[in-house]
């Protein structure tokens, strides 16, 4: 059974004076409408760069992408980076759509929110410049602006952060898209309007049954609506799994650090928060071993030294759970369970 | 919208009383006695009482500015009982040595001077955003090579070489324009062609120099516009490149051209200097050149100076309100 997205082996490199920048590398994922997949990683990881390969919104001449990113529509798949730029543009707004951190200056700052939500609109139905304002109310009205019917006149610096991220919601699913890519919606906003957003999302994907990827770089926030989570780490997917596997059995060392840098409450006491030590790796020069070598705390445990020589493979180790690591996962868990 | 127009508009009435007065001010240190040059060979004091009367400068400049003010709007007597003359409103003053209202000789310089500087202007706008456009488009290609190859001779050439250049080549070596002809006057909607004969060298010179910096400005905030996050919602709306550039490209790039351009004008339209000189326009550029250098003609220097920083105020005003009406940021302010 394939699913509505899917992506295999997508590499996206950015020929630049210092070297070559691979910045999405053997990547591969897939969503179904109805389902989210969270996309998770440090800043630099490669989500955006990845979506914005699905998006087909890469400069053609400098950037370079291979593998495939299939949409399966209801008149046949189609491989959105093999097809054609205009191929690809009709696909926008309607089949997929995207929506981004910042909202004030992902927004036209000279026209008003009904304008810029009814433009999209136009683009993919008929109907007179006040069926576009129209069709924008009700879309505001859905993502939950009160007085949508006078706001809609609103320039954007006229909303608030919160509702700039609405706004931009009504616009992205204005033409009923089956797939929306979130990227780090709720980065910039106050973490009550974080929630609201979220849920909102939630919301809508019942209504509309969308897929939806989310990307965040905070895995506190996709416990709640994520079905699957796929974590990055220097341009690749590190570890790949149900939101019970990432959280309950995490086997990457790196997902590891993640979850630990998750302020949680438990035993009744707030645990403090632990960042990982080290920095992201270089895009440009990768280790020729593991990317996280430099900062795993468990290399030193795989004693054939393949840490340092060998890229892991990103391994199915029962139930598709994917990892990309040489540790055994026993071992793992030992040694984890050791140090608590 | 509308308070803010209002407030704009006091703003720059306030502006222009207090420029005026200042040019009042600044003429009245000048050390030279306009009543004693005016004064013929046998030159005594009564007579140079006399012309100072005449020319109204016996009064504080306070007083000085102030009638002028009021001979704007209703006209003006200048000179003594039997030989008065009066110059109907807007009255800028009255030349004695032409004999002649200033607002006549104003009102005959002026459609060259307009002419001069609305067909530059058109010309260097058209030609500095295509070209900004085209080379920002086609960025590091051929086309925006040839691009900043004109942008380096358009501001690098000063204008009085381009004219001198173009009045010997064109004009005089080619025959295009008889050289008696050149500068003649003819009205631009009953002879269109004569117009254009007079007007076209002197505009093209006049707006190159412009366009070469227009070019560069556009080439430079539409490819920095086009980085911009909104620029990439567009796109991932579905629109089509050539939407994305017409509609949300340029309408952010080109906001700041307003206010430069509308600026750029007003200054043309207080008398292009070098370009009337050397294609022989009489246009407000000469006339004030002409009156400090030849007669130091008080009234006409006054009334030329008056016009031009008037020019610039009021299109500061439409500059303001035009850029409101594109940016909405701005009305709120
Ligand atoms: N157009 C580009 N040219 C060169 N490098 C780029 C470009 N876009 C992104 N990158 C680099 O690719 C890496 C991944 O970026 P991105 O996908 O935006 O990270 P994130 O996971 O935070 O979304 C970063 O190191 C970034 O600097
Ligand atoms: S492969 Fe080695 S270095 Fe990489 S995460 Fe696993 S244990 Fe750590
Ligand atoms: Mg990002």
């Amino acid at each position: 059974m394939s699913k509505f997205l899917e992506v295999t082996n997508l590499n996206v490199t950015f020929p630049t004076q210092d070297g070559e920048v691979r910045a999405s590398n053997e990547v591969s994922y897939s969503v179904d409408l109805g389902e989210t997949l969270a996309i998770v990683g440090e800043s630099g990881s490669g989500k955006s760069v990845s979506n914005l390969a699905v998006m087909g919104l890469h400069n053609p001449t400098r950037t370079k992408i291979t593998g495939s990113a299939v949409l399966n529509l209801a008149n046949g798949p189609v491989d959105v980076i093999s097809a054609s730029a205009e191929t690809v543009r009709r696909l926008r707004g309607k089949a997929m759509s995207m929506i981004f951190q910042d909202p004030m200056s992902a927004l036209h700052p000279f026209f008003t929110i009904g304008d810029q939500i009814a433009e999209g609109w136009h683009l993919y139905n008929k109907g007179s410049k006040k069926d576009g304002i129209k069709k924008a109310t009700e879309m505001l009205e859905i993502v939950g602006i009160p007085d949508a019917s006078s706001r809609v006149h609103d320039y954007p610096h006229q909303f608030s952060g919160g509702m700039r991220q609405r706004a931009m919601i009504a616009m992205a699913l204005v033409n009923n898209p089956s797939l929306l890519i979130a990227d780090e919606p709720t980065t910039a906003l106050d973490v009550t309007v974080q929630s609201q957003i979220l849920k909102l999302l939630k919301d809508l994907q019942k209504e509309f049954n969308m897929a939806i990827i989310l990307i965040t770089h905070d895995l506190g926030v996709v416990a709640e609506v994520a079905d699957r989570i796929c974590v990055m780490y220097g341009g690749r997917i590190v570890e790949n799994g149900t939101v019970d596997d990432i959280f309950y059995r995490p086997e990457h060392p790196y997902t590891l650090g993640l979850l630990n840098s998750v302020p949680r409450i438990s035993d009744g006491q707030s645990h403090r928060l632990r960042a990982i030590p080290g920095q992201p790796p270089s895009l440009i020069s990768l280790p020729s071993g593991c990317a996280f070598q430099p900062r795993c705390e468990y290399s030193s445990k795989v004693t054939s030294g393949a840490c340092n020589s060998t890229v892991p493979s990103l391994s199915d180790k029962g139930s598709g759970h994917l990892s990309r690591c040489h540790l055994d996962v026993a071992d793992l868990n030992n040694l984890v369970k050791d140090k608590a | 919208m509308f308070t803010f127009v209002l407030k704009r508009l006091a703003y720059t009435i306030i502006l222009l009383a207090i420029v005026s007065l200042t040019i009042f001010f600044i003429f009245d240190l000048i050390p030279v006695d306009p009543a004693r040059l005016v004064c013929s060979k046998q030159c005594t004091p009564s007579l140079v009482e006399a012309n100072r009367q005449r020319l109204g400068l016996d009064v504080s400049v306070l007083e000085q500015w102030w009638r002028f003010i009021v001979g704007l709007f209703a006209g003006r007597t200048f000179g003594e009982e039997g030989i008065a003359i009066t110059c109907a409103a807007p009255a800028l003053g009255y030349s004695f040595s032409r004999h002649e209202c200033v607002t006549t000789i104003v009102a005959e310089a002026f459609p060259f001077t307009l002419s001069l500087a609305l067909g530059a202007f058109v010309l260097w706008l058209s030609v500095g955003i295509s070209l900004g456009v085209l080379s920002a488009r086609k960025k590091g290609k051929f086309a925006d090579r040839a691009a900043s190859v004109f942008v380096l001779v358009g501001t690098s050439l000063p204008t009085f070489i381009t004219g001198i250049l173009v009045v010997l080549f064109i004009v005089l070596r080619f025959n295009l324009v008889n050289p008696l002809e050149l500068g003649n006057w003819h009205n631009p909607f009953t002879e269109p062609l004569g117009w254009l004969q007079t007007f076209f060298f002197p505009c093209a010179t006049l707006a190159l120099a412009y366009a070469a910096t227009y070019t560069r400005f556009t080439r430079s905030n539409v490819i920095e516009t086009s980085s911009e996050d909104f620029i990439r919602t567009a796109r991932a709306k579905g629109l089509s490149e050539k939407v994305i550039l017409r509609k949300h490209t340029l309408r952010a790039a080109l906001a700041p051209i307003t206010t430069i351009a509308g600026l750029d004008f007003a200054g043309l339209l207080g008398g292009a200097i070098i370009t009337e000189g050397i294609f022989g326009l009489n246009g407000l550029g000469r006339l004030s050149i002409k009156a400090v250098t030849q007669t130091y003609d008080l009234p006409i220097i006054v009334a030329t100076t008056l016009i031009a920083s008037a020019f610039v105020l009021i299109m500061n005003l439409i500059v303001d309100i035009a850029y409101a009406y594109i940016d909405p940021r701005v009305r709120t302010t």
